[in-house]
């Protein structure tokens, strides 16, 4: 098995969806999840709230300091995520066309780099 | 003994053999180069399967180099992994070795220029330098694509099967465009070299084997059947002297009368079916070339016509254009390439001199012979190109 993050993209400035498509892409994720559950490739997953609520913390010469918003100040930000195994690329794919149909958002799927293999 | 031949002939299949009993397209590799470095010591007449006896030498240097290599657990594992397959089949599970591995090295998750350069090196032998020379592409970029490539197969853990049925319609197109641009490549570049005329060879018993596998597919038949008649004609392509020949003017008798009966064969059974895709087609438009004793234009402009919403690139405009001329004439068919532009191509400015002749105006005409012979990089075209203009009237 292999485990994936299945990315979902949200565009800022984009159209605004009105409130009851953002209802069905809500239902549908939650469809979702219960399919990745019951297929037993559920690891984790989440929606995240808007990038504003972001805040970043790094290191300089052992000292902390945080700054407000992203890291990266881009018009696409991560808008929620899903871990997923499965045992390879097209299993992902695959479930990467159910997930971006669902959320109606763009998916990246990206392997996990040399997490043990089961 | 042609120990060159052996290594074109299989290469290809003896990496998707490997890459099948390793799972790791690097190992194949070294494995299947280690076992020709082997052949080039031991063989002094050719065993009686070259291709089973170096997967078998590879599939054992693997083990040994595995061992080597084996203070890392994966490694071992991998090892004994090894051992517990069967001995390499001869002929039964290569086909589908290779077409599996086509199918990897074509995965739409792979940039498409990867695509090409991944299935010329693993599956047509082709070395980066080559593959550099065909895409008129520097080394280190061909170098850089095929290691971002097998680094995303390995990484994202692409599998390495052929797609099942549902999928074949998304994943077919790229593995027809490769096996396609494997054909041309053997087809026009730079005339006489071996290895080209094999890579002809190749694309047509890949294209064959994809076809068997996948008798349902229609532009996958278009497509065998496209390289089988234009390689019909390659006999008569060149004179006595290695200088160009076009259609009209080549001896057809020198045409191959079997890979013309097969070509027309599969057009017929692609016609019957009346799904036509872009392969099929431009199959058909090679059927009537190699129909009866001269080409029946109108029918092939006509074939143009059904070809060009479905793949209007210009290089399908310029080509009906040709048609044009045969069927309306060239002033008409000078019109309708004025709408043309292929940058740096030669045989677009090629064409446009042809008909200007035709129509007497050899001023014009020699000023696009020499924007055509500018261009021609393969040296019997300018040949062609140079005699062409020499013979104009002045």
């Amino acid at each position: 098995m292999k485990q994936y993050m299945l990315a979902v993209h949200s565009v800022a400035g984009a159209p605004t969806r009105s409130d009851a498509d953002t209802q069905i892409a809500y239902a549908q994720t939650d469809k979702i999840n219960n399919e990745l559950q019951a297929a037993g490739a559920w690891v984790f997953g989440g929606g995240l709230l808007p990038p504003e609520s972001a805040t970043v913390v790094r290191v300089d010469d052992g000292r902390a300091t945080m700054t407000d918003g992203p890291f990266a100040e881009t018009k696409e930000q991560l808008g929620g995520f899903w871990v997923i195994q499965c045992a390879d690329l097209d299993e992902a794919l695959a479930w990467a066309e159910k997930c971006a149909q669902a959320c109606m958002e763009p998916v990246e799927v990206r392997p996990f780099q040399g997490l043990p293999e089961n | 003994m042609d120990l060159g031949l052996v290594y074109r002939e299989e290469y290809g299949r003896c990496v998707a053999t490997l890459v099948r009993l390793l799972g790791d397209i690097n190992l194949a590799e070294e494995a299947v180069q280690d076992a020709f470095a082997v052949a080039v010591e031991k063989w002094e007449t050719l065993p009686p399967n070259p291709g089973a006896w170096i997967v078998t030498t590879a599939r054992n240097r693997a083990i040994d180099r595995l061992r080597r290599e084996s203070t890392r657990e994966a490694r071992h594992a991998q090892a004994l992994l090894l051992y517990q397959k069967d001995e390499p089949g001869e002929v039964g599970p290569v086909k589908d070795d290779q077409l599996r591995l086509i199918f990897t090295c074509c995965h739409p998750a792979l940039a498409p220029d990867a695509r090409t350069a991944l299935t010329l090196r693993l599956l047509a032998g082709l070395e980066v330098p080559e593959i550099a020379r065909a895409y008129l592409v520097p080394e280190p970029t061909i170098a850089q694509r095929i290691v971002r490539a097998k680094k995303k197969i390995r990484d994202a853990h692409i599998p390495y099967r052929v797609p099942r049925a549902e999928e074949l319609p998304d994943r077919l197109p790229p593995v027809l465009t490769v096996l396609y641009l494997m054909f041309n490549e053997g087809y026009t570049a730079t005339t006489g070299t071996l290895i080209r005329t094999d890579l002809c060879a190749e694309a047509i018993r890949l294209a064959r084997e994809l076809a068997a596998l996948m008798p349902d597919e229609f532009e996958a038949l278009g497509l065998l059947a496209l390289l089988l008649l234009t390689e019909a004609r390659r006999p008569a392509r060149l004179g006595p002297a290695g200088e160009l020949i076009l259609l009209a003017d080549q001896d057809r008798s020198l045409w191959d009368r079997a890979l013309i009966a097969e070509g027309h064969d599969l057009v017929r059974r692609c016609l019957r079916r009346n799904r036509p895709g872009p392969y099929q087609i431009q199959a058909a438009i090679n059927a009537v070339h190699t129909d009866g004793a001269a080409t029946d234009w109108s029918q092939v402009l006509a074939l143009y016509d059904q070809l060009w919403p479905l793949m209007p690139t210009p290089i399908v405009a310029l080509n009906r254009a040709v048609a044009v001329a045969e069927v309306h004439g060239p002033a008409v068919a000078l019109a309708v390439l004025d709408d043309v532009d292929i940058p740096g191509y030669h045989r677009l400015p090629a064409t446009r001199a042809d008909l200007l002749v035709r129509l007497g105006r050899d001023a014009e005409a020699a000023a696009a012979y020499d924007q055509a012979i500018a261009l021609a990089g393969n040296e019997t075209e300018r040949d062609f190109l140079l005699a062409r203009r020499a013979g104009l009237h002045r």
